[in-house]
């Protein structure tokens, strides 16, 4: 399933004294099965274009389609919409508030009109997708459980509405470096193994350079550079001024250099940096050669 | 949706009436409420006319805006002057066929109304110069005599400022968590009565939630900077009573006077 933005504009509490202009001209296609990364400052307007993608902010110029239809249109299904482009919100947990685990997964496939096997049947693979085991936690309550397992429930929440295109804004915020890793990881599972549409918010270059495929980077309401990730991060600058910096291998790529180490110009993440460090350490013959 | 709706009416600009004193300013709205209800004539109500307008110009608060408090009061004020014409006994001044309108009957529903009208206005006076902080800064300060009868004047006053701090919080929350369970297909739009109140569930258990753990929060952080409140506490701004504070309390006063002696002096019903 596409995403296509056609000049979309959005401006805040227009007409008033508190008017602002949080998207401008925003041109932008997103197609199937890609792990877009979007990148930008704070108040840069991502999470306001996150909401255009599934209906829940209008633009004020502009057209959003989904799948070559305007979802703004007249007679448009937004309950339909909002099923096959699922929307995970930043601190999702906080929107927990059934009494267990499974009902709250439930609510979405619910508002969909399910049948009840079918709802169940969701619930089970939601959970499995997130890593949680059913057996032990669908009739616990939410808000027994860790901040990490939380969000998951969150997640699966959304999950069980079996979407085409997962839009998460910064699914990772607040959680600990294991939480994190669990969260990335089963974004992945979903991308490679469900071939699911993933446009994930984030302020971690690392993140971005190891998972996206194409990264887009706003600035005060516009796209600045969007392009595979690996083209994004030669702009160094722009990235600068965009109040986003590079990933930590790049850095330590700039150190190594300054010390007179010749390395390529393509390496971005850690693993990669790794790999060609060893490599040239064993050409150069172990430690014999140091 | 949630964004227009501003808190309070405080309305920010600056006017020698921004700059009184809270305190004084509430003790004048009181006033001038006295004033209204002790007004017996209609003289007196032009004398309170003029001196509103005066103070509403002086205030640099648009006349629009200051008009926008008696919206919401215009049905009570027709059927108040209704009220009044048709349930009134005196000396008749014309009938429509059962309906007898009487000299006192006009009397009492013009007064009524008039008494209506300018107590909104001079409250709203009030509260369109002076930021809600502010005001419970000066109902504090007001009460705090009352700290000798046990009277928790700084606790309330406390207790004011938080709820007005954290109102605009929880309306960005409410937005936040209602667009979250709209992306999970929720619908508060359609349905009956009994269907809206059932989809408001998902949106009320979060936001309790967050309130709570809010107030946790907040208690902690007030606790661990070693907050206590009451006695020998300084304040950021302290309130001070200037000469114009004692001048507009004198035009106040004179006011009063005005009134009484027009009340004494002008025969009721010269103008009606």
């Amino acid at each position: 399933m596409s995403i296509e933005l056609k000049h979309v504009s959005y401006v805040y509490s227009a007409g008033s004294a508190f008017e602002r202009r949080a998207l401008n001209d925003i041109c932008l296609t997103i197609e199937d099965g890609e792990y877009v990364a979007l990148c930008g400052h704070t108040g840069c307007g991502k999470s306001t274009l996150v909401q255009h993608l599934n209906g829940l902010l209008q633009p004020t110029e502009g057209q959003v389609l989904v799948d070559g239809k305007d979802i703004n249109a007249e007679g448009v299904d937004r309950k339909r919409l909002r099923q096959k482009v699922g929307l995970v919100f930043q601190y999702p947990e906080y929107q927990l508030f059934e009494e267990t685990v499974e009902k709250d997964i439930a609510f979405g496939p619910r508002n969909m009109g399910l049948p009840e096997k079918e709802i169940h049947e969701r619930v089970r693979r939601a959970m499995d997708h997130v890593h949680m085991s059913y057996e032990k936690y669908a009739q616990s309550s939410p808000f027994d459980l860790s901040g990490g397992q939380m969000r998951r429930v969150a997640i699966a929440g959304v999950l069980a509405m079996e979407p085409s295109v997962l839009v998460l804004d910064e699914p990772t915020a607040g959680l600990d470096p294991r939480g994190r890793d669990r969260i990335l990881r089963i974004i992945q599972e979903l991308h490679e193994e469900k071939n699911v549409t993933i446009i994930m918010v984030s302020h971690s270059m690392d993140d971005v350079a190891r998972l996206a495929s194409r990264m887009i980077v706003m600035m005060d309401g516009t796209i600045a550079a969007s392009g595979p990730c690996r083209e994004v991060f030669q702009k160094r600058d722009l990235l600068e001024q965009a109040g986003l910096g590079v990933p930590a291998a790049v850095k330590l790529c700039l150190k190594l250099r300054e010390q007179g180490l010749q390395l390529p110009e393509d390496l971005y993440t850690a693993e990669e940096l790794h790999d060609h460090l060893l490599k040239l350490f064993k050409e150069k013959g172990g430690l014999k050669g140091c | 949706m949630l964004n227009n709706i501003t808190l309070g009416q405080y309305y920010p600009v600056d006017s020698p009436i921004h700059r009184l004193d809270p305190r004084m300013k509430i003790i004048l709205t009181l006033l001038m409420i006295v004033g209204v209800f002790i007004c017996q004539n209609f003289s007196g109500y032009i004398l309170i006319l003029l001196f509103t307008v005066a103070a509403s110009r002086l205030s640099h608060v648009p006349f629009k805006v200051m008009m926008k408090g008696l919206k919401p009061l215009r049905f009570i004020l027709v059927f108040t002057f209704l009220l009044n014409l048709f349930f009134s006994t005196g000396t008749e001044l014309f009938h429509v066929g059962p309906v007898v309108i009487t000299r006192e009957g006009l009397r009492q529903a013009i007064h009524y109304s008039l008494r209506l009208v300018f107590l909104v206005i001079s409250t709203s006076l009030m509260t369109l110069t002076t930021s809600p902080i502010a005001l419970s800064d000066g109902l504090e300060q007001l009460f705090s005599p009352l700290k000798v009868f046990h009277f928790p004047a700084h606790e309330l006053a406390m207790m004011m400022s938080i709820a007005l701090r954290f109102i605009p919080t929880l309306m960005e929350e409410t937005d936040k968590i209602m667009k979250a369970q709209k992306a999970r297909g929720a619908d508060f739009e359609s349905g009956n009565l009994l269907a809206r109140a059932k989809a408001m569930v998902p949106l009320l258990v979060p936001l309790f939630v967050s309130s709570f753990r809010r107030a946790g929060d907040l208690a902690m952080a007030m606790e661990s900077r070693c907050y206590h409140g009451g006695e020998h506490r300084t304040r950021l701004r302290v309130l001070k009573i200037t000469g114009n504070d004692w001048l507009a309390l004198g035009i106040m006063i004179l006011l009063l006077v005005l009134i009484v002696l027009l009340n004494i002096f002008v025969p009721k019903g010269l103008i009606l």
